[in-house]
């Protein structure tokens, strides 16, 4: 069985942030990249099934050359290859291309069952996936908390408020992941020096019979902007009754709250 | 005014890597490298100030090394120069002693077997070394013998099925809880290498206690009183002094990037709370002048350090590395590291003596560091044999 699992590098989100001039793009210089943490978890629930069943494991990731530092992350916990989607029309792609791109990717390698995290933590669209899912006509279900296989249908768990779903799916599926399934594993030093050996293929938009135009947004980006600070401390010195008045001053005046 | 959040904490590359080196490393060297520093960001710092305080050894940081599979990498050969001196550096940063537990098993016990070990040597204690099931120690200097190991006492003899080994050794890191000695002994006058089982008959480990530094590292006495051991024990391949002082070469390999990490820790601590201390008028310590002077000047000084580890693991890697290189590069940083802990620990003042922070242990383990596998004046005369072409000792 060939399991596919999409996988997307983010900045990390302990990295301090900054806007290009242009603002409309993120200065990446100084920024830390890893693998989108819920898509870390799809990994091992992959792996997880391989060391149960056996299965061939892809990691499959749309970005450019250096998306491939976050597929090794992958083989090194235990994938078995990559395939990364790059080159002419990737970087400018939304959602929707990114999807198409990436069911065509997903096509190409037959795979049966598809993981991926619930959504990546840079752009939160959680939607990749689940349009990979229609796009290929196969079965999916998100927010997933439990998985197991039987024969061939999938039974998840599939968390919702106050409760969960129990869901049975035939294969092929696509799942996506939340946090509590599983704890990733830290890969081992021998199996990150391993990783270097396994193959990543490249494929480019042209290679899956698609074109930039084609895939070309239908949303314009307008601007983007850092969170503001909302809260202000202000600590009013003084004796008591001064810092009454002091406060009803401010509220008044500067805050006209009052 | 618009406010923006608080920026996050610099990260160490601001303070400790400036000429950017670690970027130069391949993503599975950068890869390791930032796993080991996880493992001892959250695993060893934690635990080891009480470690040294107490002079006990730090036992839980073990399953956590042979989680790593560390020394399965060094034992099946899988690792280049350059990552084992980033795993070095980065062990270091937490301390000398877990980088010293790990040389010693790695580049000194594990080194000699698979050096001058036979097939069957390397098959029955690689593994079990690698996976840390078992334990080695290395068994050169003596109680009269240190920087002058040829004059060593240790004899072995033959005898109708193997050896018989006598004489003590000293200053043994992992010699406690070793299940294998490599013990260097002369036979008729000529210095060989034995694999030692220390459970047999006439062999004693004594545990060495009163250091003031490397007190969370077993340090021990081996007693060998006419132990006997079979043909099979003889190192092949460890036919001559020189073949131990290769060993050595190995381990100060890993501890001329041990030293950078050590600097490092104290840096990158340092400047953290100078950073938050405020005195003067509520001025953070850091934004005086002649602080500044001297951090800029450890910034340098790591730097050179990191440099000269980078040069050594490229000869190292194309198998040009020379006695003279180690003995530079051991020399050089395990000084500079000493200096750097010295002038870090004055600068946190009374704090820098407590240990809430680590410098203080670092800078005491130094002072071993220095010291050991060639002291700095030892590695001084082999420069200055090759600087000149007149050897100044015999």
């Amino acid at each position: 069985m060939k399991i596919a699992v999409l996988i997307k590098r983010v900045p990390d989100t302990a990295s301090v942030f900054a806007i290009n001039p242009d603002q409309k793009s993120v200065a990446t210089d100084k920024l830390k990249f890893v693998m989108s943490p819920y898509d870390e978890h799809a990994v091992e629930e992959a792996i997880k099934l391989k060391e149960a069943n056996g299965a061939d494991v892809v990691v499959v990731s749309l970005g450019p050359d250096s998306a491939k530092e976050v597929m090794r992350t992958a083989l090194a916990m235990g994938a078995d290859e990559g395939l990364l989607v790059t080159g002419a029309g990737t970087d400018s792609l939304t959602s929707k291309g990114v999807a198409e791109a990436l069911a065509a990717a997903v096509k190409s390698i037959g795979a049966e069952l598809v993981f991926a995290g619930k959504q990546a933590v840079d752009d939160d669209a959680s939607q990749v996936a689940e349009r990979v899912a229609e796009l290929l006509e196969m079965a999916h279900a998100s927010v997933v908390t439990k998985f197991e296989l039987n024969g061939g249908t999938a039974v998840v768990n599939r968390e919702i408020e106050g409760g969960s779903y129990t869901l049975e799916l035939p294969l092929p599926a696509v799942i996506t992941i939340e946090k509590g399934i599983n704890t990733p594993r830290y890969p081992t030093l021998p199996n990150i020096m391993k990783a270097k050996k396994k193959p990543i293929a490249e494929k480019s938009l042209a290679d899956l019979g698609l074109s930039a135009e084609a895939l070309a947004p239908g949303v314009v980006l307008e601007s983007l902007s850092l969170p503001r600070q909302n809260r202000r401390n202000h600590i009013i010195d003084g004796d008591t009754p001064a810092r009454v008045n002091e406060l009803i001053r401010l509220l008044k005046e500067e805050e006209k709250a009052l | 005014m618009e406010k923006r959040l608080a920026p996050a904490p610099e990260t160490y590359e601001q303070v400790t890597d400036l000429f950017d080196l670690d970027a130069d490393w391949s993503s599975e060297q950068q890869a390791i490298a930032g796993r080991v520093r996880k493992m001892v960001d959250e695993h060893f710092l934690p635990i080891i100030g009480q470690h040294h305080n107490d002079e006990t050894y730090p036992e839980s940081i073990l399953p956590r090394i042979r989680e790593l599979g560390l020394l399965e990498l060094v034992a099946d050969d899988a690792i280049d120069p350059i990552t084992y001196g980033l795993i070095s550096r980065e062990l270091d940063r937490g301390g000398s002693t877990l980088r010293s537990l790990v040389s010693v098993q790695g580049s000194l016990v594990m080194g000699a077997i698979k050096m001058f070990g036979s097939e069957a040597q390397k098959q029955q204690w690689l593994g079990p070394l690698g996976r840390l099931e078992q334990f080695g120690c290395f068994g050169l200097t003596e109680p009269d013998y240190g920087s002058n190991p040829a004059g060593m006492q240790t004899r072995a003899e033959r005898t109708a099925d193997g050896y018989r080994i006598t004489g003590s050794k000293c200053w043994i890191t992992n010699g406690v809880r070793a299940s294998v000695a490599v013990i260097w002994a002369k036979l008729d006058g000529q210095v060989r290498g034995f694999l030692v089982e220390t459970d047999r008959p006439g062999f004693e480990a004594r545990h060495m206690h009163g250091k003031w530094s490397f007190r969370a590292s077993e340090t021990a006495s081996l007693y060998l009183d006419g132990v006997e051991v079979p043909e099979t024990a003889l190192l092949p391949g460890a036919t001559s002094l020189g073949r131990a002082l290769q060993c050595l070469g190995q381990a100060r390999y890993t501890i001329a990037w041990g030293a950078c990490g050590a600097a490092r820790g104290c840096l990158e601590e340092t400047v953290k709370y100078l950073k938050e201390r405020t005195q003067f008028e509520g001025k953070p310590l850091a934004s005086h002048q002649i602080i500044q002077y001297k951090l800029a000047w450890m910034a340098a000084e790591i730097t050179a350090m990191e440099l000269i580890a980078k040069r050594l693991g490229e000869l190292k890697a194309q198998g040009r590395m020379k006695p003279h290189h180690v003995a530079l590069a051991k020399m050089n940083n395990c000084r500079k590291a000493l200096e750097v802990a010295r002038t870090c620990r004055e600068l946190l003042g009374a704090n820098g003596i407590h240990n809430e922070y680590h410098i203080g242990r670092r800078m005491v383990d130094l002072e071993t560091v220095v010291t050991y596998e060639g002291t700095e004046h030892i590695h001084a005369l082999t420069l200055g044999s090759t600087i000149t072409g007149i050897k100044a000792f015999s």
